[in-house]
């Protein structure tokens, strides 16, 4: 086995993507996905069971798919990496359930690995190697976060994270406010192109000196733009969809490039990666190169494929775990919904030394026959 | 042959390893909650006590429901994967055959899971090898009529004895006995398997938003 350059299958089901993604080292050779994002459309939102029946069909079928890109036999493998947590239970489970099967049938390690911590990883396919330390900003539909690693395989710190609404889920709600759909960002994003980012003021949640510097908040601006259309509405207005869409917009990327950039220079930290499904934004990158250029930090933006939910982050991860000889997990590997972002991955019970392993088993399980 | 039965669509997590002629090795748990953690530690402490590994098995035979959902999945997405991964096909069987092949009646009744929500997954039967009607998920009382006088065999029963007043055994899914009505159907030239998908038989619970919430006070 390959030492610095594992050959890992990685699988992702935390949320409504089906992915499959197969790695040599920081070499992508496959990324399988398949989405059930139409199914959920008309719901405005991710309907968890959904999901996971969704999941059941794709597993197997887009596995084989990764395979058959990478041209390469199962049986190469060094390891298989799956998403452990944090996700939507009966979602993960279907997945880790699946990579258990593959592992044992194949006689390959299994390593459950960090949902936001393979977000970061990914980098490793599109940029080589991650600096360490790494300062991430994380920003998708389920989550806000901003992470600080040393080493992506053992050590990832929170610095800070949304109080309220994940930073996706606020473009999601504001689309709905102005009748555009679901998801919402890409809409949004499209809109915002032709229209004033500065021709409504909306507040910048958590911007006060006193607040606290790593933190966001995002329902105080999505209650703001609600009422701000609302308002036009019922005045008899029209409502400037473009300009709202822009300036909403702004108001949320501002934030975010703001306190990642602060972040870094508090930190020392000569680096930014933004994933997560709204790193896709245009306005995020552009503004965030722009604040990056004039701090002296060197932005790392995946492209929009890698930053969405994928299975090749998970793969990233795991070959860095194998690579790194961090200990594989074992058969009872449980999905863990909350797994918390400090845990990049799960190891088997022998490794077991985080007293918070044992709270979430039976929080994940409540959920295991019926959601 | 070397089949591995398992069945993840009730509260049992079972697991069994069948020659043709006789089970070999057998697990079943009792846990509703822990489907997910359990299953691959049977597989593999089922095949350690038969002194076999997975490579050398036939056939996977799977319990396909019906059955609440999250549990289900596991046991049909580890067959498949098994499947897959050995290049040995997969044999799907309704959960309820098994109760009914288990429980050797031999004239007609009814086998009853426990479905949640107050509501039991069923199906009709001849004879222990003979299901009469497609699986269903009804309340027991809705069926009680229809079931009158029969036995009922599985949790279903026991669970709802008003409805169900001549409750059987066995209580909970074995995947031996799985196995050893799967072997029979392979020896007989392999007819009546169903395909590998989960029988959910509800839609899943999830609601158009009529509209967004106004947040303007009123
Ligand atoms: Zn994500």
């Amino acid at each position: 086995m390959a030492a610095d350059e594992p050959l890992v299958l990685g699988i992702e089901t935390s949320c409504d993507e089906t992915g499959v993604g197969i790695v040599h080292g920081t070499t992508l050779l496959a990324d399988a996905v398949a989405s059930s994002v139409d199914t959920h459309a008309r719901f405005g939102g991710v309907v968890p069971e959904i999901a996971s029946r969704a999941h059941l069909e794709a597993m197997v079928p887009t596995i084989e798919r990764a395979l058959k890109t990478a041209g390469i036999s199962a049986k190469d493998l060094d390891g298989i990496a799956v998403t452990a947590g944090p996700g939507l239970a009966g979602a993960l489970l279907v997945g880790v359930s699946a990579a258990k099967a593959y592992a044992y049938a194949l006689g390959k390690p299994l390593y459950g690995v960090n949902h936001l911590a393979s977000h970061i990883c990914v980098d490793q396919l599109e940029h080589g190697k991650l600096p360490e330390p790494t300062m991430a900003l994380l920003v998708s539909g389920g989550h806000s976060s901003l992470l600080l690693s040393s080493d992506i395989t053992s050590d990832v710190r929170p610095m800070g994270a949304t109080i309220d609404d994940a930073a996706g889920e606020a473009f999601d709600k504001i689309a709905r406010v102005l009748d555009l759909g679901f998801p919402g960002g890409p809409v949004i994003d499209r809109l915002a192109k032709e229209g004033d980012p500065k021709a409504i003021a909306f507040p910048r949640g958590l911007s006060g000196s006193r607040d606290p510097a790593y933190d966001f908040s995002f329902s105080g601006l999505k209650t703001a733009v609600a009422r701000w259309i609302e308002a036009k509405r019922a005045a008899g207005e029209d409502v400037p969809v473009r300009d709202v869409a822009a300036s909403f917009q702004e108001a949320v990327v501002d934030v975010l490039t703001r306190k990642a950039v602060r972040a870094c220079k508090d930190e020392g930290v000569d680096h930014l990666m933004i994933g997560g499904g709204v790193a896709a934004n245009s306005r995020l990158r552009a503004l965030a190169q722009e604040r990056c250029e004039r701090a002296g930090i060197r932005l790392r933006v995946p492209r929009p494929g890698l930053c969405t939910d994928n299975g090749a982050m998970v793969a990233a991860l795991g070959s860095e775990m194998v690579a790194r000889n961090r200990p594989a997990s074992d058969l009872e590997l449980s999905a863990d919904s909350s797994l918390p972002v400090t845990d990049p991955h799960v190891p088997g019970a022998h490794h077991h030394d985080h007293a918070h392993d044992h709270d979430h088993v039976h929080e994940v399980s409540k959920e295991n026959l019926y959601s | 042959m070397l089949l591995l039965a398992l069945d993840t669509a009730t509260p049992a997590v079972t697991v069994a390893l069948h020659d043709g002629e006789a089970v070999l090795a057998s697990s079943s748990q009792v846990d509703a909650r822990r489907h997910g953690e359990l299953l691959l530690p049977a597989v593999d402490r089922v095949l350690k006590e038969a002194g076999l590994t997975l490579d050398t098995v036939t056939g996977v035979v799977v319990g396909v429901g019906p059955g609440p959902y999250t549990g289900l999945r596991v046991g049909l997405v580890t067959a498949a994967a098994f499947s897959s991964a050995l290049g040995v096909p997969v044999h799907g069987l309704c959960t309820l055959d098994g109760l009914a092949y288990a429980s050797g009646i031999d004239e007609p009744f009814a086998v009853a899971t426990d479905a949640r929500r107050k509501e039991v997954y069923w199906a009709r039967y001849e004879d222990s090898r003979t299901r009469v009607t497609d699986a269903a998920v009804d309340r027991p009382a809705e069926i009680a009529e229809r079931l009158a006088g029969l036995p009922v065999v599985g949790a279903g029963a026991r669970l709802y004895p008003e409805a169900f007043p001549d409750a059987r055994d066995p209580e909970h899914q074995s995947a031996a006995a799985l196995a050893a009505l799967a072997a029979e159907k392979l020896a007989a030239g392999g007819e009546g398997f169903l395909d590998p998908l989960p029988l959910y038989l509800r839609r899943p619970d999830a609601q158009v938003p009529k509209n967004y919430k106004v947040v303007t006070p009123k």
